[in-house]
């Protein structure tokens, strides 16, 4: 995939090491901080089932710094990638590896929510300027929320609670949600039930099976029983994929809607099954806006394939954190300006204009989508400048 | 009959020239972290909880003969525990959450042992995996320890006899790193005496032939109890040490991977010696750093390293250079 | 719970359950006849299911793809038998445990390097691309139906092979009483090398045969080879009826636990193992331990 690029990468970093190795040795009076080059530690799976999100992720965020001619700030940049493997249980020690062997000035990760809780802790401690390019756990923006960690992503909470609430508006009466037994799926659920209630419908039950098993079988078949008048799915990647197969191939009668990873980068293995799923995500195809054809004719030439909503939200990371550099002229030790810059920043995303909610989490549209022809074509903004709850968040 | 008992257990260095490697051993982790950026002393920190449970998991491997792909579990248990009586931002004194963590993991382990040690070999095996898997879907699967996605908790205070170590913030890693080093060399000297007692030497005999130990008229089982009821308490304090040490749960911890781990550890170290795991715990912590860094493939390194010691090292690393090769494989058929 | 969607479940069980067979048929064979416990066993499964995926990527066609992950489970099961599998007979069980825990390691990271990381479905052949209504609201895959057929073939094969031709009885014997094998003059080798073989062909063709259902993707097989060992261990070990039973037993407690009580499912097959093994330390079928 993109080895050989990481391969120099890597190169240039173990002599960057050594550098650093001779220049804290080396008295250096003369260094001044703002010429030193900023460390970012991109600390994202490059291997596993989220290789290519984390990739796309990686894409996105060095899109932003040839944007700017290689610096943030008025400072040159300087990358380290570290595989975090999706592997939860070594989350603190990776993060811990960039924070403190590394000493990065910026942190940007991850995907998986189970690794981010690992991350959260370190720069939590740290201090580590912190954007969050994907994992959607609430918790990182509510009751742990902390005053350097930033998501430009999602909360699992937002694209189920707009779809919900779609259903409502629509006078759908009864509705049940099917997921996995882990974090996001049942903050999915919550962000369901409150749209659907909020919209008039009545939410009820909840169906789910282990993580991240793909029988769906025993579920599908209890779907009839239930009386209601639509099902909604939080599933995403492989799960997303089988799932709507599955569901197409039991001929089920009650309409499946879902969250928008349901078929976000799926359709291509989802095929017909997936034609007319109506999903909601805060971003989709035909989204025909200057920014965003800009975005993906770069993104194609730069990585050889179509953008998705991967890049989309690595490519905010960095621009939130340009603007926050730019604010402090490349200098991060003035944590409360930089801070506070980031938190009022207005990011002209390739998704729509996107802002920052006082816990740090991204407020930004969430449009309802229809599969038609391959594509996640969208069809209106079910939700507009939607925030995340919040709750329990003390900055 | 039985052999005549040996001087000391052939779980302990023989030579002299292996005992001051030993000591200097303990003296170069003493000063580390004072040499070394706090990064380095952290690493060591979490090899060195890696060392006691592959410590905790050598007396039922290495001394007695059992092999569990349950051992993570009472680590990760553990680990729980102190969660899970930790109230929301107040530190407990480690005289209170060190011990209740070895309690419920030994008490775990006793459940555990009562069931599983009836059966024996591939059994065995399957028995102590499914009861750690029971363990790791009580936390995986409900929403008691935070559920799939962890949860933090508040570190323990370091505070022993009335007196508290309260270091500021940037040196907060010595503390743990000193109290793993302490715990560590504790249990290691523990265990080391405990094999050379009656009780050790009956492990010992179990191993090596259990029929005949209980024909003349050892309760086997009773001792095996024991044994795994100890291991499990130990691995609790590892995983006590874990929670100290990251603040940070996971059910991840709790899975069988973490026993498969720790074997590994007292494979590449040795299974014939009580130095072996912690020699196996510091080279393969070294070596997923190294890894990390050179190359991208680390668990391609992994597999091939893992696959050459099983081939080319059946005594791991603490058999390299040793004469004494009568303790072979071929003896320790259970 | 109505009736109708019961009887979907049942079904469901029988198809889970037949799956569960194929894998731990391998696995008890294996570890009857050659003592060797082999974790990899789920990797195996998952080499199947990605062997369908390229060969029917290749060609077009998942009935040629079939074939061929058998055929390639039978020469990779003897290649590894051969040349490394053979040298742990006599080792302890923690060195098979830790030669099966690397190999995983690497044939992830060779899956990997040939194929990626990425997640991809396998298309249903297109004749048989449709669904069967079975009862109201709820239709079943017509490859479904092909899967619980050819899952039953192999395993009156396997019976038949087990019991009736002159290798099965070598077989048998050496589950059940090793020393015999010796004293009757054979070369042990070969039962060796074709129990092995076979079980891993068997562990292929299982995931070839899932690949259109369960799709393909990285460490795919993890899940399966633990509640494999579950069948092996509660049918008894080196029982091929007993891992049949088993996988049954499994497989409709498992459905009906995904069903009904969600929440229990995870530890209801561990559960009822324990069970099991304090009534009948050997397993329902089991002959005798180790």
């Amino acid at each position: 995939m993109t080895t050989p690029i990481q391969r120099l990468n890597r190169r240039a970093l173990i002599k960057a090491g050594a550098a650093t190795v001779a220049a804290s040795v080396i008295p250096t009076r003369w260094a001044i901080a703002q010429t030193k080059p900023l460390k970012v530690g991109l600390m994202l799976p490059y291997s596993g089932t989220f290789a290519q999100l984390g990739e796309n992720i990686t894409h996105g965020v060095e899109m932003v710094l040839a944007e700017k001619g290689g610096k943030l700030g008025g400072r040159e940049v300087q990358f380290v990638k570290l595989d975090d493997e999706s592997k939860p249980e070594l989350g603190p020690q990776n993060a811990e590896r960039l924070v403190k062997r590394d000493g990065v000035d910026v942190l940007i990760g991850t995907v998986h929510s189970g690794v981010q809780m690992g991350i959260h802790k370190v720069v939590k401690e740290s201090g580590t300027l912190t954007l969050v390019p994907n994992a959607g756990n609430a918790a990182v923006t509510r009751d742990l929320c902390a005053k350097n960690v930033f998501r430009t992503s999602f909360t699992n909470w937002q694209p189920a609670y707009a779809m919900g609430l779609a259903l409502g508006k629509k006078g759908v009466k009864k509705a049940s949600w099917i997921t996995w037994d882990y974090a996001a799926g049942t903050e999915s659920a919550e962000g369901f039930k409150q749209g659907l209630e909020a919209g008039g419908g009545q939410f009820v039950s909840l169906l789910t099976l282990k993580f991240p098993e793909t029988n769906f079988q025993p579920l599908l078949a209890q779907i009839q029983g239930l009386g209601v008048d639509a099902i909604g799915a939080f599933f995403s990647g492989g799960g997303a994929v089988q799932f709507v197969k599955d569901y197409a191939a039991a001929g089920i009668k009650v309409p499946l809607c879902g969250s928008g990873f349901l078929t976000e980068g799926t359709l291509g293995g989802q095929g017909a099954a997936a034609d007319g799923i109506e999903t909601a995500l805060h971003y989709g195809d035909g989204l025909d806006t200057p920014k965003n054809n800009a975005f993906r004719a770069a993104f194609k030439a730069k990585a050889n394939r179509e953008a998705d909503v991967f890049a989309v939200q690595g490519y905010d990371a960095a621009q939130l954190l340009a603007a926050g550099l730019e604010a402090v002229k490349g200098n991060i030790e003035d944590e409360k300006t930089l801070h506070a810059a980031m938190e009022k920043a207005k990011i002209d995303s390739p998704r729509g204009a996107i802002t920052m909610s006082p816990q740090h989490n991204v407020v930004q549209d969430i449009y309802l989508r229809k599969v038609t022809n391959g594509q996640n074509k969208i069809v209106s903004t079910i939700a507009a400048q939607l925030a995340d709850p919040g709750t329990g968040c003390k900055i | 009959m039985i052999e005549v008992p040996l001087r000391t257990t052939r779980l302990l260095p023989h030579t002299l020239l292996g005992r001051i490697g030993l000591v200097v051993l303990a003296a170069a982790i003493t000063v580390l972290p004072w040499l070394v950026p706090s990064y380095y002393a952290e690493l060591v920190t979490s090899a060195m909880i890696a060392a006691m449970l592959a410590l905790s998991m050598q007396l039922l491997v290495g001394a007695t003969g059992l092999v569990s792909l349950g051992h993570g579990a009472f680590y990760g248990l553990a680990a729980y525990v102190v969660y899970l009586i930790s109230p929301e931002n107040v530190a407990l004194p480690i005289w209170i959450t060190l011990p209740v963590a070895m309690l419920v993991a030994g008490a775990a382990a006793c459940v555990v042992g009562l069931f599983s040690l009836r059966t024996t070999g591939f059994f065995f095996l399957m028995v102590t995996l499914a009861f750690g898997q029971m363990i790791f879907f009580v936390f995986h699967d409900t929403k008691l320890g935070g559920g799939t996605d962890g949860a933090y908790l508040t570190k323990p205070l370091i505070s022993a006899f009335g007196a508290t170590l309260d270091l500021p913030r940037k040196q907060k890693y010595l503390g743990t790193y000193y109290v793993a080093l302490v715990q560590l060399v504790a249990m290691y000297l523990g265990l080391a005496m405990l094999l050379q007692t009656l009780f050790g030497r009956a492990l010992e005999g179990i191993r090596v032939n259990e029929h005949r130990m209980r024909a003349i008229g050892f309760d086997t089982f009773k001792i095996k109890l024991i044994a795994f009821t100890l291991a499990g308490a130990l691995a609790g304090a590892a995983g006590h040490m874990w929670a100290l040490h990251r603040g940070f749960v996971n059910p991840e911890i709790v899975g069988w991977h973490q026993s498969a781990e720790a074997l590994l550890m007292i494979l590449l170290g040795g299974l014939g010696s009580l130095h072996g795991p912690i020699l196996g715990a510091l080279a393969l912590t070294g070596l997923g750093e190294v890894a990390q860094l050179l190359t991208e493939r680390k668990l391609l390194v992994e597999g091939l390293v893992i696959l050459a010691v099983v081939i080319l090292l059946p005594r791991g690393l603490a058999g390299l250079g040793s004469r004494n090769t009568s303790n072979g494989a071929g003896d320790r058929h259970g | 719970m109505t009736l109708s969607s019961f009887l979907a479940q049942i079904l469901n069980s029988l198809q889970y359950g037949l799956l569960l067979f194929l894998i731990s048929s391998g696995l008890t064979l294996i570890f009857g006849v050659l003592g060797v416990i082999n974790l990899a066993h789920g990797s195996l499964y998952m080499i199947g299911a990605y062997t369908a995926f390229v060969v029917a990527r290749a060609v077009g066609s998942l009935w040629i793809a079939l074939p061929v992950a058998m055929l390639g489970g039978i020469l990779l099961g003897s290649l590894l038998e051969r040349f490394l599998f053979r040298y742990f007979y006599k080792r302890e069980h923690l060195d098979q445990v830790l030669l099966t825990f690397a190999l995983i390691l690497l044939f992830e990271e060779g899956r990997s390097l040939l194929v990626g990381n990425d997640f991809y479905s396998v298309p249903i052949p297109a004749a048989l691309d449709f669904s069967i209504p079975i009862v109201e609201g709820f239709s079943y895959a017509a490859y479904r139906f092909v899967v619980i057929v050819c899952c039953l073939v192999l395993a009156a094969a396997l019976f038949v092979w087990i019991e009736r031709t002159k290798m099965g009885a070598i077989i048998r014997a050496a589950a059940e009483r090793p020393e015999m094998v010796d004293a009757l003059g054979i070369d042990p080798r070969r039962v060796h090398l074709t129990v092995f073989a076979v079980g891993t062909a068997l562990a292929l063709t299982a995931g070839a045969l899932n690949a259109p259902l369960s799709s393909v993707y990285p460490n795919m097989g993890d899940n399966l080879l633990i509640i494999s060992f579950v069948v092996v261990v509660i049918g008894g070990l080196g029982s091929v009826s007993g891992a049949f039973w088993s996988a049954l037993l499994i497989g409709l407690i498992d459905t009906m636990g995904k069903a009904y009580a969600p929440k229990a499912s995870g530890l209801a097959i561990y559960v009822l193992m324990a069970i099991v093994l304090l009534w009948r330390p050997n397993g329902l079928f089991g002959q005798r331990g180790t």
